[in-house]
């Protein structure tokens, strides 16, 4: 008990004090990330120059690109709140494991589509078997997988510790997908395409990308930090301070 | 311990001899779906021949996948699998021999069988032999990953379609390394990168994979 007196951050760590901070953070974010992606699709769409190679189709670079790291970053943080939830048995850690999942797979859908968009001006066609394409569609399985197993086992505390300890196992085998597709892509065609070949970027390119980066940023932030404030309520059902706050709500 | 071991390698080798429909099953599972695969594409030989190590290795995929569903579930429902986790020995060590009796049951009879697909597939004797081999070094892979998703869905009901979500993504280094190898010899290349890889593979699931079902069978079962 002394112990989570003594280190001040265990405090958001439960419920009750988590649920008032995530109130305040929610709009400050979700304001953040409008702002910014306003800005951000300003400065893409109108100063950015024009791409002399791909002409403007490139543009969709300033949502894809941000999605696709939020995809891979959002994944590692997932994992990160596993092992906490499941090595110290924080219900707090496995909430917010839980509300990652969805918006990390919708980045992961989003940069897909972007990407298959994007991908028909430049390459001629909507899809290649090209390595980051697929273990980008691989990263969806491992998220579908960690969702579907959760959602799959009735008692909650039992799924909520399988489905970390799958994310777990999921994490530690993400390099080795990465680099056994990376092989195999080698090995079979030889790579036409590179996706990186674009590095040099103009500075109005770069702040376009890095507003977007902190728009998604943000919007993932608010929109995480709601989720788990709905699914404590949920699950905090018999809890009085849950309770109150619900029934302020439907009144 | 050596003999509560092997008595327990025993064991399963008697229920598995019991139940042979089970292996017939897998078996014929396995026949049957690279048999689809010409049909499905086309019967040129040249083209059979291109694609026949992905076929093969694919469909000893899914038969893994389909033989998982027995290797905890009996045993979870009759109170087994508990009485396992509470005997005397390490429970990593006792499931690595379950897992060991597992593969030999359905997954050797499937690796015995390769030639003949090989052969229909007109494949010659080297690439038959590195298929055959790849199947050898690749399966136990399968199975060590697989008893993990088993694990983690065992008394689930209608687990199947969600061990193969949960599973396909981890198999698919296994499924590259195990078919470009065969690929590999027949543009002519050397295949011990891939067998290392692939031994390198097996190694390391084969010491980590225990605990980590044994982790997981603690999780569901609790």
């Amino acid at each position: 008990m002394s112990m989570t007196r003594r280190i001040p951050w265990m405090k958001y760590a439960s419920a009750s004090s988590f649920y008032p901070l995530a109130n305040r953070l929610v709009p400050i974010f979700m304001g953040l990330a409008i702002v910014l992606a306003v800005i951000g699709l300003y400065v893409g769409f109108f100063v950015a120059p024009i791409d002399y190679q791909q002409g403007n189709s490139y543009r969709i670079m300033f949502l894809h690109v941000p999605a696709a790291w939020m995809s891979m970053f959002i994944y590692l943080l997932l994992a990160v709140y596993a092992i906490i939830s499941l090595v110290w048995r924080v219900k707090m850690a496995d909430i917010m494991a839980y509300s990652l999942a969805p918006t990390g797979a919708m980045f992961t859908f989003l940069a897909l589509l972007t990407g298959a968009l994007w991908g028909r001006p430049t390459w001629g066609t909507y899809w290649i078997w090209d390595a980051r394409l697929t273990s980008e569609l691989l990263l969806l399985f491992l998220y579908l997988g960690y969702m579907g197993l959760y959602s799959a086992i009735p008692d909650r505390q039992r799924a909520s510790r399988a489905a970390s300890f799958l994310a777990i196992v999921g994490v530690v085998n993400v390099p080795i997908i990465y680099f056994s597709v990376v092989w195999w892509n080698t090995l079979h065609q030889g790579s036409s395409f590179s996706v990186s070949d674009g590095a040099s970027m103009t500075s109005d390119m770069l702040s376009a990308l890095l507003l977007m980066t902190f728009a998604c940023w943000a919007y993932a932030i608010a929109v995480v930090l709601r989720r788990a404030q709905a699914v404590i309520l949920e699950r905090k059902k018999v809890a009085l301070w849950a309770s109150q706050i619900s029934r302020k709500k439907e009144s | 311990m050596h003999r509560m071991l092997w008595k327990l390698f025993n064991r399963d080798m008697a229920l598995f001899m019991q139940r042979k429909q089970d292996i017939v099953t897998v078996l014929g599972f396995f026949l049957v779906a690279v048999a689809l695969f010409p049909l499905g594409i086309s019967s040129d030989p040249e083209l059979l021949r291109e694609i026949a190590p992905g076929a093969i290795w694919i469909a000893a995929l899914f038969s893994t996948v389909l033989a998982l569903d027995r290797l905890f579930s009996e045993d979870m429902d009759d109170g087994t699998l508990e009485q396992q986790l509470l005997m005397p020995l390490p429970i990593s060590l006792v499931l690595l021999v379950r897992l060991i009796a597992h593969w030999v049951v359905t997954s050797l009879p499937i690796i015995v069988l390769t030639p003949v697909m090989g052969v229909q597939f007109g494949l010659n004797l080297d690439e038959i032999v590195i298929l055959t081999f790849s199947l050898l070094l690749g399966t136990p892979v399968l199975v060590l990953l697989g008893a993990i998703g088993a694990a983690l869905t065992v008394g689930l009901k209608s687990s199947g379609g969600l061990v193969t979500l949960l599973l396909l993504p981890l198999y698919v280094p296994v499924l590259i390394l195990g078919t470009s190898s065969v690929s590999s010899v027949m543009a002519g290349m050397e295949v011990t990168a891939h067998f290392s890889l692939m031994g390198a593979a097996l190694i390391v699931s084969l010491v980590l994979s225990p605990f980590a079902v044994a982790t997981a069978l603690k999780i569901t079962i609790d």
